[in-house]
């Protein structure tokens, strides 16, 4: 049998701490070694408080992308969320993409209700109608001044 | 005397802090000579050494070697002149992680563009020569004090050097082991034919090997004579040293051989 | 009369005294920091010029790297498994028992992992690689190096410093995963947190932006123990009240140990300020 040296414990301890390493990056950080499959697809929202970058898309409760890029149009001053959805999901042109909290004060997340069009959404196309967040004061103030009148 | 200064020291200071050890010391070294250091301890004989290797920078003054100040070059120029150096430490600083043979090696593979077969073969040729046998993967940790010096001068001798520097050969080796190193000395140099420049307390011994004797006393040099001019000297100090180290027997003993 | 002149003396030559203390104390730490900065940028500069040779940073890397998994496995075992039980309990009060796991993987991630990690490697590798510097300056072993033409930044720094550098990064990754593994063994093994929220919470939550600004951490932190623990041994010789002979290398090398760990959370917090 060959004698452990130095250089066979090197080798382990390095292969150990970068396999380490790419776990915490590939698994957690969501590097992607090969590039991604996911295809993307624009939605605009008159308001989107509260959601961030990496939040899940979902339908149905299942999560079928994330969120990967949120900007703010600043001729219309609405909020551009772009998402990558997995390749196996076909998003018809007339999907709803409304934006939703997990209880009540949980994460904000993008849900999509699929339509029934027969027109599917190409990578790279927007999802034309949306439903933007709802925030909790804005309802209760709604509330309030209503049953006032 | 001849005039082929390879080394020279003029008006050499150093101070550490308000303490002054070097007082303008002055100090020639004669090419391919054996230039004997002595005097007491604390007198910066070990620090002159250092001058003169670059390792300290003097407060003032200048250090010479082949005419050029060491201070004032580059540091492509100083490990140029540093190439034709050997050093024997005092406690031979052999390099405790690596063996015996790495040791000797290392200015080699370091250096020289040699390949491993002849790095083997120039390594064990000097251990021979200072007949250290059977101990190269050894660490120093294992072997005796006098081996260490062996293998540090092995080291030293390896890149063939101009100049040789032995700070305290002898110290802590016992009478046999001294006259060991001595003999091998002798054997290098009329070999190697190297400038030597040996700092040490073995008086009168070390006169036999000197071709000039330097006393430092008081941080400056006393004088640069022969072994013999410098024990029939009437300097005071150089009279005071040559009395309380070898004793009056020693020196009637000169006067009687005249 | 003439008492009070002498006591006025005693008193002049002990303000005196103590200004000179202070003014000495300062140049001497100016001095030092001045050294230690050009010691930086000699090993950096001898870290990045050819010729590379392998075999020195290997044996570096087992030092400062491999040498030291034993106690970081430990340590990052039971410092996620702590941070499971705290987590839990304080997450409970919410009711929010589900983000324990990115609660767990950020603290670990972004913090403990990195700075937990150097502050082992300060007192396993650290204090090594000083006392060993140490002992080769008062062996005269580097006035040797010197002395044979060969720079000691290139033949011993520079390796320290590599290793040190690719060392902190992976023990600092394996710190994390195995502290996530200790905070699920706690959160969902002992106290029952649902094995499904912790990791989609853990992986939702959990952004690369993390774990660079745990890398970058680690970088700096193996950078800054490889430079204190290097260049205090290095200067042994020069260190205030003495730094020969064996104990001269033991008080330099807690010194080197005590500063070094100082300056990592330091510099945790700038770091953090810059990146966050």
């Amino acid at each position: 049998m060959k004698r452990i040296n130095i250089e066979v414990i090197v080798g382990v301890f390095l292969v150990v701490g970068l396999t380490a390493l790419a776990y915490l990056s590939v698994k957690l950080g969501g590097v992607s070694l090969f590039g991604t499959d996911e295809y993307k697809v624009n939605a605009r929202f008159a308001n989107i408080s509260g959601l961030t970058e990496n939040a899940t898309v979902e339908i149905a409760g299942v999560v079928v992308g994330k969120v990967s890029r949120i900007n703010i149009d600043t001729d219309e001053y609405e909020a551009v969320v772009e998402m990558l959805i997995k390749p196996d999901i076909k998003l018809q042109d007339d999907t709803i993409a409304s934006i939703r909290t997990q209880g009540i004060i949980g994460d904000k997340y993008v849900k999509l209700t699929p339509g029934a069009s027969e027109d599917i959404i190409k990578p790279g196309g927007e999802i034309m109608e949306t439903e933007s967040s709802l925030v909790l004061e804005e309802l209760v103030s709604k509330y309030m001044f209503e049953n006032k009148k | 005397m001849d005039d082929n200064y390879i080394i020279k020291l003029v008006n050499v200071e150093k101070s550490f802090g308000s303490q002054k050890i070097l007082k303008g010391l002055n100090l020639s070294v004669v090419e391919g000579k054996t230039s004997v250091i002595v005097g007491g301890s604390g007198q910066g004989k070990s620090l002159t050494i250092k001058h003169i290797l670059g390792l300290m920078k003097p407060t003032n003054g200048q250090v010479l070697v082949y005419d050029k100040d060491i201070n004032g070059i580059s540091k492509k120029e100083l490990k140029e002149i540093r190439s034709n150096f050997g050093v024997l430490f005092q406690n031979s600083a052999l390099f405790d992680s690596m063996t015996i043979y790495d040791n000797v090696a290392l200015p080699l593979r370091e250096r020289t563009k040699m390949s491993e077969a002849e790095i083997k073969d120039t390594v064990n040729e000097y251990l021979e020569l200072m007949e250290v046998r059977g101990a190269n993967d050894k660490y120093p940790a294992q072997i005796s004090g006098g081996m260490k010096k062996r293998v540090g001068l092995a080291r030293a001798l390896v890149l063939k050097p101009k100049i040789m520097f032995f700070d305290e050969p002898t110290t802590g080796l016992d009478v046999a082991m001294s006259n060991e190193i001595y003999r091998i000395f002798f054997r290098t140099q009329a070999k190697l034919g190297y400038t030597a420049i040996i700092v040490s307390h073995d008086v009168p011994k070390i006169f036999k090997l000197a071709d000039y004797v330097l006393l430092f006393h008081d941080g400056i040099v006393e004088d640069n004579l022969t072994p013999e001019e410098f024990q029939l000297s009437d300097k005071p100090v150089i009279r005071k040293f040559v009395e309380t180290t070898m004793g009056r027997l020693y020196s009637s003993e000169m006067e009687d051989i005249q | 009369m003439s008492l009070n002149k002498i006591n006025l003396n005693f008193l002049t030559e002990r303000i005196l005294n103590f200004f000179e203390k202070i003014g000495d104390l300062f140049i001497y730490y100016l001095e030092q920091g001045g050294r230690m900065v050009i010691f930086l940028l000699y090993s950096l500069y001898a870290s990045i010029r050819p010729p590379y040779k392998i075999a020195p940073v290997i044996k570096q890397i087992f030092v400062i790297g491999a040498l030291s998994i034993f106690v970081i496995v430990f340590t990052g075992l039971f410092s996620g498994m702590v941070l499971g039980l705290q987590g839990h309990n304080t997450l409970k009060k919410f009711g929010a028992e589900g983000l324990l796991g990115s609660a767990v993987a950020l603290s670990l991630i972004r913090e403990l992992g990195p700075v937990l990690t150097a502050l082992m490697v300060t007192g396993r590798a650290g204090s090594a690689i000083c006392a060993e510097i140490g002992i080769m300056r008062n062996s005269e072993q580097i006035d040797a190096l010197e002395c044979m033409a060969i720079d000691p930044y290139k033949f011993i720094i520079a390796p320290k410093f590599i290793a040190a550098i690719i060392s902190l990064p992976l023990l600092t990754a394996i710190f994390d995963v195995v502290g996530i593994l200790g905070g699920y063994l706690v959160g969902v093994g002992l106290l029952g947190t649902n094995e499904g929220a912790f990791f989609n919470t853990m992986i939702s939550d959990v952004k690369f932006a993390d774990i660079y600004m745990g890398l970058v951490k680690s970088v700096f932190f193996g950078l800054i123990i490889a430079w204190i623990c290097s260049s205090m041994g290095y200067f042994v010789h020069m260190a205030r009240n003495g730094g020969f002979g064996a104990e001269g290398v033991s008080r330099v090398t807690t010194n080197a140990v005590v500063l070094s760990s100082v300056s990592v959370l330091v510099f945790d917090y700038f770091i953090t300020s810059m990146l966050i």
